[in-house]
């Protein structure tokens, strides 16, 4: 039994942090995400050091690493509140690498392993989703439908509109495709959205993480009545909520990662109780960081709200927590009828 | 990351199943009140002993096994998974022990350690006072010198919350040394005999009923200097290591409990055909996610534990969280199962009572949030005027 990290996942971590630190600034960040755009350069490095591929298989183009390690450059990611297609682009990913044929995975994986290619990943009601993230730049884009069948189109293939979403960190589109457009992805298409769910999940730690961050450094300095306001229990009792949700979510989103790598059958539950503690936690934890913060908070000057609008996209990105709760209740409902007629 | 078992905490936990399997515990009993009860647990321990389970966390030099604290908490676990009552000398063999190993000189683990593994003398812990709960360091329990008699102490004052008192033959006793020295450095710890009239025990009834813990009222108690551990003067950093201890096994036979209490509520659930009610499916899902969380965290505590020495401050996120969790899950059984869940003598209607406590005993769920916030996130503390 051993929680932590291996060497080369805390050498990960500490690369992608420092790096990320550098590289995406909140100034630059905020730069791109008020002109509305992508951070180019960035991506081109990312792509260069191999992250959009890490998880993909070796034979397909990615490192071959697995979903642990996903999990730390989402998080990471997450952190930075980077403005680079990278979750949209995994989830696709994710999706034609464990539903996908031979055929679809050869055309596909090796471009969004690379970073040549962006991909989308988006949730349709009768061949439309309303709001997909990254699917303006996105050259393959994977549309899922509520009875869990998914395909896989080339964005020319479908209509994509883009639209403005309150988090202007990523673009987004509506995007519509024709009953006969693409191909359909036949393989284990619940099992690439658990792995999706555990990348979104992961990414959520990062921001709950970072918004913690930020609200202990401004707490501890903004002083009011002659003290730092961190010194009021009705502040730091806040803080210390937001560091449990941050760590309920965190232990959440770990065990599923490991799940999908060495325990797969758990993975359903442990995807569902991750999506459910993340989505849950992050919208608590970055509403805490604007509250904390007091009126600053609510300025657009603030960087506080980039994590609070990113946290509200990925909260509801492939269901909300109370989706994910009824879908964990079913799971119990299963295991409990399994053990009582075994 | 690895989430798995060594073979040697497979084996670990495989030998102690097998044990529990082949050696259960009388029937509890149904009457006979506190002491039958207490007659109950001695003699598991008793057996526990025998077979060498009654602390395996201990080093082999004072009967225990030596275990990881891996092991341990698998033990743990184990004893929870199987139901078995905890042994009549849980504070001996969790806090008492570990803290004389640490503090005491050979003359007192040789003399105090091997009657606590046996359950021969049961322990007890004299700490919070009727004004001294939370702000445990202001308490005003004295200890003199006897002017006559210079190797013994003279002991008065009162003490709260002793849980298995009228049973114990000695209490760790935290008392006030030194009147003048700031209110952390004038405490001395001592092993009061508790077997001698100037000690009196008053069972203090709870809000189930039942009375678990004690007060003591102390007056004019004799304590040999002998028995002072870790020095006059000493006994904030001896009772800190008694309350480091406290959490760190334990809490992982309390989250098995919560989570058989919560099977034992989605089991009723689906009985009443409301497992898919999402009146009720959310909240029970809600749950799970949270005893899931309870048990990753204290796991990962432990790693961190292993890795770096000792337990981390952020042990109160994992008591605070169980603590919340065990009341939540509570109120949703009478919820889910009705008024009846209320009913005097139900296993419900004491849970459900018992859980109150469990937001305020070892460390209030505010004072928990103060730890986390100065000593995991580093906040200025308020200075209140003295």
């Amino acid at each position: 039994m051993d929680f932590g990290f291996t060497d080369d996942q805390r050498q990960i971590q500490r690369t992608a942090r420092e790096l990320l630190a550098e590289r995406a600034r909140p100034e630059r960040v905020r730069e791109h995400a008020e002109a509305g755009r992508t951070d180019a350069e960035l991506w081109r490095e990312l792509s260069e050091l191999g992250w959009p591929g890490i998880a993909v298989a070796e034979d397909s183009g990615g490192q071959g690493l697995g979903r642990i390690e996903l999990s730390i450059l989402c998080e990471e990611l997450g952190r930075a509140v980077a403005p680079v297609p990278f979750l949209p682009t995994v989830l696709a990913a994710t999706l034609i690498e464990h539903a996908g044929s031979p055929e679809q995975r050869e055309r596909w994986l090796g471009g969004l392993a690379a970073g040549e290619t962006t991909g989308a990943l988006g949730v349709a009601v009768d061949g439309t989703a309303e709001l997909v993230i990254g699917a303006p730049e996105a050259q393959v884009i994977v549309l899922i439908e509520e009875d869990r069948t998914a395909r896989v189109l080339a964005a020319e293939e479908a209509e994509v509109t883009p639209i403005a979403s309150i988090d202007p960190t990523r673009s987004t589109a509506r995007v519509s495709a024709g009953d006969d457009a693409g191909e359909p992805l036949s393989g284990d298409v619940p099992g690439g959205i658990d792995r999706a769910l555990v990348a979104i999940s992961s990414e959520l730690v990062g921001v709950c993480d970072r918004a913690l961050e930020m609200t202990i450094a401004y707490v501890k300095e903004r002083k009011q009545f002659g003290v730092p306001v961190g010194a009021y229990q009705a502040v730091s009792h806040r803080c210390a909520q937001m560091l449990l949700e941050t760590e309920k979510a965190r232990a959440t989103a770990s065990f599923a990662a490991w799940t999908a790598d060495s325990d797969p059958e758990r993975l359903p539950e442990a995807a569902a109780m991750a999506k459910a503690a993340a989505s849950d936690a992050a919208r608590e934890v970055t509403a805490s960081a604007i509250q904390a913060h007091g009126g600053i908070g609510f300025t657009w000057e603030a960087d506080v709200h980039w994590l609070y609008k990113r946290a509200q996209l990925d909260a509801a990105l492939l269901g909300g927590a109370k989706a994910h709760r009824a879908e964990l209740a079913a799971i119990l409902a299963e295991q409990l009828g399994a053990s009582t007629t075994a | 990351m690895d989430l798995t078992f060594s073979p040697k905490e497979t084996a670990f936990r495989d030998e102690l199943r097998g044990w529990l399997a082949e050696n259960q515990p009388e029937p509890e009993p149904a009457d006979g009140g506190e002491d039958a009860h207490y007659t109950w647990r001695r003699d598991w321990q008793r057996r526990l002993y025998d077979a060498g389970w009654a602390a395996p966390a201990w080093p082999t030099e004072y009967g225990g096994r030596g275990a990881t604290p891996t092991e341990s908490a698998i033990y743990f676990e184990e004893i929870g998974r199987a139901r078995v009552p905890f042994a009549a000398n849980t504070l001996g063999l969790l806090l008492g022990g570990p803290t004389l190993m640490v503090w005491g000189t050979p003359e007192q683990k040789e003399r105090y350690l091997p009657p606590i593994l046996s359950a021969e003398e049961i322990w007890c812990q004299g700490f919070s006072e009727p004004d001294a709960g939370s702000d445990l360091a202001s308490l005003k329990t004295r200890a003199v010198r006897d002017p006559a008699h210079p190797d013994e102490w003279i002991v008065t004052g009162q003490k709260v919350w002793t849980s298995g008192a009228q049973y114990s033959k000695w209490c760790m006793l935290v008392a006030r040394t030194d009147q003048e020295a700031a209110k952390h450095k004038g405490l001395t710890y001592f092993l009061m005999d508790m077997e001698q009239d100037a000690v009196q025990v008053r069972p203090l009834r709870q809000i189930t009923g039942e009375a678990e813990f004690n007060e003591l009222f102390i007056e004019e108690a004799r304590i040999p200097d002998a028995n002072v551990v870790g020095g006059v003067g000493n006994g904030w950093k001896v009772a800190l290591t008694t309350l480091m201890n406290e959490r760190a096994g334990l809490g992982f036979a309390l989250q098995i409990r919560l989570r058989q209490l919560l099977d034992d509520l989605i089991a009723a659930a689906a009985e009443r055909g409301l497992l898919d009610d999402p009146r009720y499916a959310d909240a029970l899902a809600e749950l799970h996610i949270r005893c899931e969380s309870i048990r990753l965290m204290a796991w990962k505590g432990l790693t961190d534990a292993e890795r770096y020495g000792q337990p981390g401050p952020e042990g109160s996120l994992v008591k605070w969280l169980w603590s919340d969790t065990n009341q939540r899950l509570t109120e949703l059984a009478v919820d889910i199962i009705g008024p009846q869940a209320l009913t005097t003598g139900t296993s419900w209607s004491y849970e459900f009572l018992r859980a109150r406590g469990n937001t305020i005993e070892g460390g209030t769920t505010e004072v928990l949030k103060n730890i986390v916030a100065e000593r995991v996130l580093g906040l200025p503390r308020l200075k209140v005027a003295a």
